[in-house]
């Protein structure tokens, strides 16, 4: 008997446990949410679920305790108790009280499933297309032409404007899922095939997430923030995004500068530039880096940084648009600065971080994907500083 | 034979066998061939059951791993890397090296006595299943010295315990590891298979005289229940691992998303298999809730035939349930209203088994025993994870809850709460019956109230980080999530499940040698294993026994109220 005095004491403290630790959390990931269209209708349903089992606990538990306490073996009676093998009657009602609880739960999850999952698309949502990678997400808004990594812009919409967001949902490698508790609940990525899912978000601010399907070394910080803007901030940051960004040494006056600047190279990586030169067509980054005399320059600059990003195995990966580097393996950095946080949000994004980031990745994301890629420290250096100019 | 050293001589001249430790006579050598080589199905029980128990501490040690790693956000106390194998060893071996081992093991040793054989129907498949099974435990383990060849340091899977593809692909994970946990399972599938076929013919084939189908005690007919689903539901999940390694090393292209193939076919496959595991893993904690609670309420099981066909029910409906592990996958809204739908059926006959024991409670005359004390302890825990399992069918909400803690809380509050609570109770009910000794009650009055104590503690609490917001199988967390002091609360609930287990351990053993003799019927029981000696001659009974009722030994000692009056 005392087993279930002592679990109900547990569970009413642990209630009151994680409504502190709910209201201490400043990035609320709590499923009870009444913020945006989909999540308050799963809260409603979870509160109306979450009733009627409580009701069934209480009966069943209540008579369990009751039987156990009233039937106990009394001292010193060794008699057997009078054998009863059954009872139709009895036997039928348990059958059919259930059966009738299960008709009203599964008429009412019927009715939220399809209203949510079924939703006709309006003809002024926000179309996103997510794929998800080992480990990090991209975004991208074919309506805007735009494309980012792992935080989300998406507008604030009300009851007035409503304007929601419909996302295509795949995966570039293995299985993923999407899943920012606060706005809906999880859709999956899964590779081959496109998946949608739809939120409708009525409060602005920052909804954080992460990926909730296992993926990989580093599934635990593949995480996720999506930011409701207003309307006006959202049209505001998607001008911003839709700006290129230029080639640095191809702006007037810059390969005058650089050469004033350019110091004899003691490095290692002359040489390569060198043989580099020799190989590569006239129009390619290089050889205008080399007009410039950035690959030797010990300027710690945005200019030199580009020439080193755009000369290392930076490009192959990342995408500044406007510029030579049109990877697409590795997460956009057009607008990197743009950006709250770096490594799907496993460090902020400062400097300091940045270069610890491309120094070694796996200092900070120890299975992630980009490789350590044995830069000087002056290039890890140049390389941040041009990073640093990406906004 | 090894039955050569066993102690059925003494056996048969006095009916009664007081001496275990007569086994142990001859060289240790003799001991240890006449246990290799024997089909006697009670041996073959026993060395399932202590495979399992071994596992069972390997598979807790992994969890506490598990549960100090998470006991800080961002510790570094493991690497992802060994975290992951840490999660996906201790899902694949709880399942597949504990679960398995130890419920086969239960019914090996039970089946036949309960219902009057001589031995299993086919004793030689008995010990090849059980030697199979034994094998893929230990080429899953060598995983950790040769999992990327033998020339790498090791490494065990670590693709978690459904290792959903195309994580699994040879892109994705390459070496060997997955290759370990493929054959692995393949090779405990075949055991299982093989063990299956042979409960079904040993209840339907081998009963005693008078144990017509509706006398068959309720263990048995579970017990064939389960033996189908296991035919039905391992089979899928062998063919599975097959097609794996087809693609891993004959380039085929079944779950090789890159060349066209399909990942939630994987997830089909696996769950039609992983659904009906639940059940193939609960059903035996039934069968024994089935019968160590109507005698310790001193009264029948009440609604026989309802008992019988609720069992068969629920392994019929948890058949056609497997999607409700995929309502996140992008299946139609009307693929995720019918296994809304057929999920929440399940809840009808297990509502019934349910009621059934609260009324086989009722009116009785309730003895706190060890035995009876766990199972107490499983009739509520099992209606909370019950109540969760139906909070997780409503696929709508189940958009919100799937693959966070709550999911990790719900099952292993179905593992634990109802599984291992009843592996424990039939530990303390039928230790006595295979050993001749009791266990301790003293110790096991501990064992119990810590393994309480330390359950709720652990997954109670462990609930509460899924509502806000937590996945499984993270190696760490933010910070600022709010799930820091939730998570300390159940890695504190775990280390005192883990000091109860230990306490079991220690009871098993001290009990061995100085227990109490047991006699042949210490809890003064009413099925037939009771009526022979403990423990029983090989050969089990020294006659064949002739039933006229579910509860031959009630008639027996009530003859002026039999059952078979009744019946």
């Amino acid at each position: 008997m005392r087993v279930i005095i002592f679990r109900r004491w547990i569970a009413a403290a642990a209630l009151l446990l994680v409504c502190a630790c709910a209201n201490a959390a400043p990035s609320s990931t709590s499923i009870f949410s009444n913020k945006t269209t989909p999540a308050h209708e799963l809260n409603d349903l979870s509160i109306f679920v979450l009733g009627i089992t409580g009701l069934i606990y209480v009966g069943v538990s209540g008579l369990l305790l009751y039987a156990i306490v009233k039937f106990r073996a009394r001292k010193g009676d060794t008699t057997e108790p009078p054998q009863v093998f059954g009872s139709m009657q009895i036997e039928l009602s348990w059958t059919i009280i259930p059966i009738l609880i299960i008709v009203i739960l599964f008429l009412t999850t019927a009715r939220v499933l399809f209203s949510v999952q079924d939703a006709q698309k309006p003809a002024n949502a926000l179309d996103v297309v997510v794929v998800g990678h080992q480990f990090w997400w991209e975004f991208r808004y074919p309506q805007y032409n735009i494309a980012t990594a792992n935080e989300l812009h998406v507008p604030l919409s009300s009851k007035a404007a409503p304007r929601p967001t419909f996302m295509k949902l795949t995966s570039a490698d293995v299985m993923h899922s999407f899943w920012v508790p606060q706005l809906n609940g999880k859709t999956d990525l899964l590779p081959n095939r496109v998946n949608e899912m739809w939120i409708d978000p009525q409060q602005a601010g920052l909804f954080v997430g992460q990926c909730a399907q296992f993926c990989g070394p580093e599934h635990a910080r593949m995480l996720l923030r999506v930011y409701v803007d207003t309307p006006e901030q959202f049209k505001a940051w998607v001008a911003s995004q839709q700006k290129t960004q230029p080639e640095l040494s191809e702006l007037p006056g810059g390969a005058q500068g650089s050469a004033n600047e350019t110091a004899p190279n003691v490095g290692n990586q002359g040489g390569v530039v060198q043989a580099a030169t020799n190989k590569v067509p006239p129009n390619s980054p290089t050889t205008r880096g080399n007009v410039a005399g950035l690959g030797e320059s010990q300027e710690i600059s945005a200019r030199t940084g580009q020439y080193v990003f755009e000369h290392e195995a930076c490009i192959s990966c990342h995408t500044v648009s406007g510029t030579v580097a049109t990877g697409r393996y590795g997460p956009d950095l057009t607008h990197l600065m743009s950006r709250e946080t770096i490594a799907s949000g496993a460090a902020p994004n400062t400097k300091d971080k940045l270069l610890e980031w491309v120094g070694d990745p796996n200092q900070i994301k120890p299975g992630c994907l980009m490789p350590a890629m044995h830069l000087s420290d002056r290039q890890n250096e140049q390389i941040t500083a041009y990073l640093l100019t990406l906004k | 034979m090894g039955t050569d050293s066993m102690p059925a001589p003494q056996g048969i001249e006095t009916g009664l066998d007081r001496t275990p430790a007569a086994s142990r006579t001859g060289t240790y050598l003799e001991l240890i061939h006449s246990w290799i080589v024997t089909v006697d199905h009670k041996r073959l029980g026993i060395l399932y059951i202590c495979y399992a128990l071994v596992f069972l501490l390997v598979a807790g040690a992994e969890a506490l791993l598990i549960r100090i790693q998470l006991f800080y956000p961002d510790n570094h106390f493991v690497s992802p890397y060994t975290y992951n194998r840490l999660f996906t060893m201790h899902g694949t071996t709880m399942v597949f090296l504990v679960g398995m081992p130890i419920l086969f093991g239960f019914g090996n040793y039970l089946v036949p006595l309960m219902i009057g054989a001589r031995d299993m129907a086919f004793p030689r498949l008995n010990a090849f299943s059980f030697w199979i099974s034994a094998f893929a435990g230990l080429l899953l383990y060598y995983s950790f010295i040769g999992g990327v060849g033998l020339y790498g340091t090791g490494s065990a899977p670590d693709v978690a315990w459904f290792a959903y593809a195309p994580l699994t692909e040879r892109a994705f994970s390459p070496g060997h590891a997955v290759d370990y946990w493929a054959v692995a399972i393949l090779a405990s599938g075949i055991g299982s298979i093989g063990t299956a076929i042979n409960i079904i013919a040993t209840v339907f084939c081998m009963r005693c005289r008078g144990m017509t189908l509706s006398r068959i005690p309720l263990l048995g007919w579970l017990y064939a229940t389960v033996s189908f689903l296991v035919l039905v539901a391992v089979s899928p999940l062998t063919a599975a691992q097959a097609m794996l390694l087809i693609d891993r090393y004959l380039g085929g292209h079944f779950f090789d998303t890159q060349m066209g193939g399909s990942a939630i076919l994987w997830a089909h496959f696996f769950w039609i298999f992983g659904h009906p595991e639940v059940y193939v893993l609960v059903l035996p904690a039934f069968a024994f809730a089935n019968e160590i609670i109507p005698v310790f309420s001193r009264k029948a099981i009440f609604g026989y035939p309802a008992m019988v066909a609720a069992s068969v029910g629920i392994g019929f409906i948890s058949l056609g349930v497997w999607a409700h592990h995929m309502f996140t996958i992008g299946m139609t809204s009307f693929g995720n209203a019918f296994f809304t739908l057929s999920t929440m059926l399940v809840s009808i006959p297990t509502g019934i088994k349910t009621f059934n024991w609260l009324a086989t409670l009722w009116g009785g005359k309730i003895r706190f025993a060890t035995p009876m004390l766990f199972s107490i302890a499983f009739l509520f825990q099992w209606v909370i994870a019950g109540l969760t399992g139906i909070m997780l069918s409503v696929s709508a909400w189940n958009w919100q809850l799937h693959n966070s803690y709550f999911v990790v809380a719900h099952f292993h509050y179905v593992l634990v709460g109802a599984i291992v609570f009843m592996i424990f109770a039939a530990i303390y009910y039928w230790y006595p019956k295979m050993t001749g000794r009791m266990l301790d009650e003293r110790l096991g009055k501990w064992h119990f109230w810590l393994m309480v104590i330390g359950f709720h503690v652990t997954f109670d609490v462990m609930h509460f980080p899924g509502l806000l917001g937590m996945p499984r199988q993270i190696f760490t967390y933010e910070p600022d999530r709010g799930w820091t002091l939730l998570n300390q609360i159940v890695s504190v609930g775990g280390f005192i499940q883990g000091i109860a287990v230990l306490i079991l351990v220690y009871n098993l053993v001290h009990s061995y040698f100085r227990g109490v003799e047991a006699g042949p019927d210490p809890w003064d029981a009413w099925t037939l294993e009771w009526s022979t000696t403990s423990p029983p001659p090989a050969y089990n009974f020294v006659v064949d026994p002739v039933v006229a009722s579910r509860r031959p030994l009630w008639d027996l000692k009530h003859p002026e109220d039999p059952d078979s009056a009744f019946e």
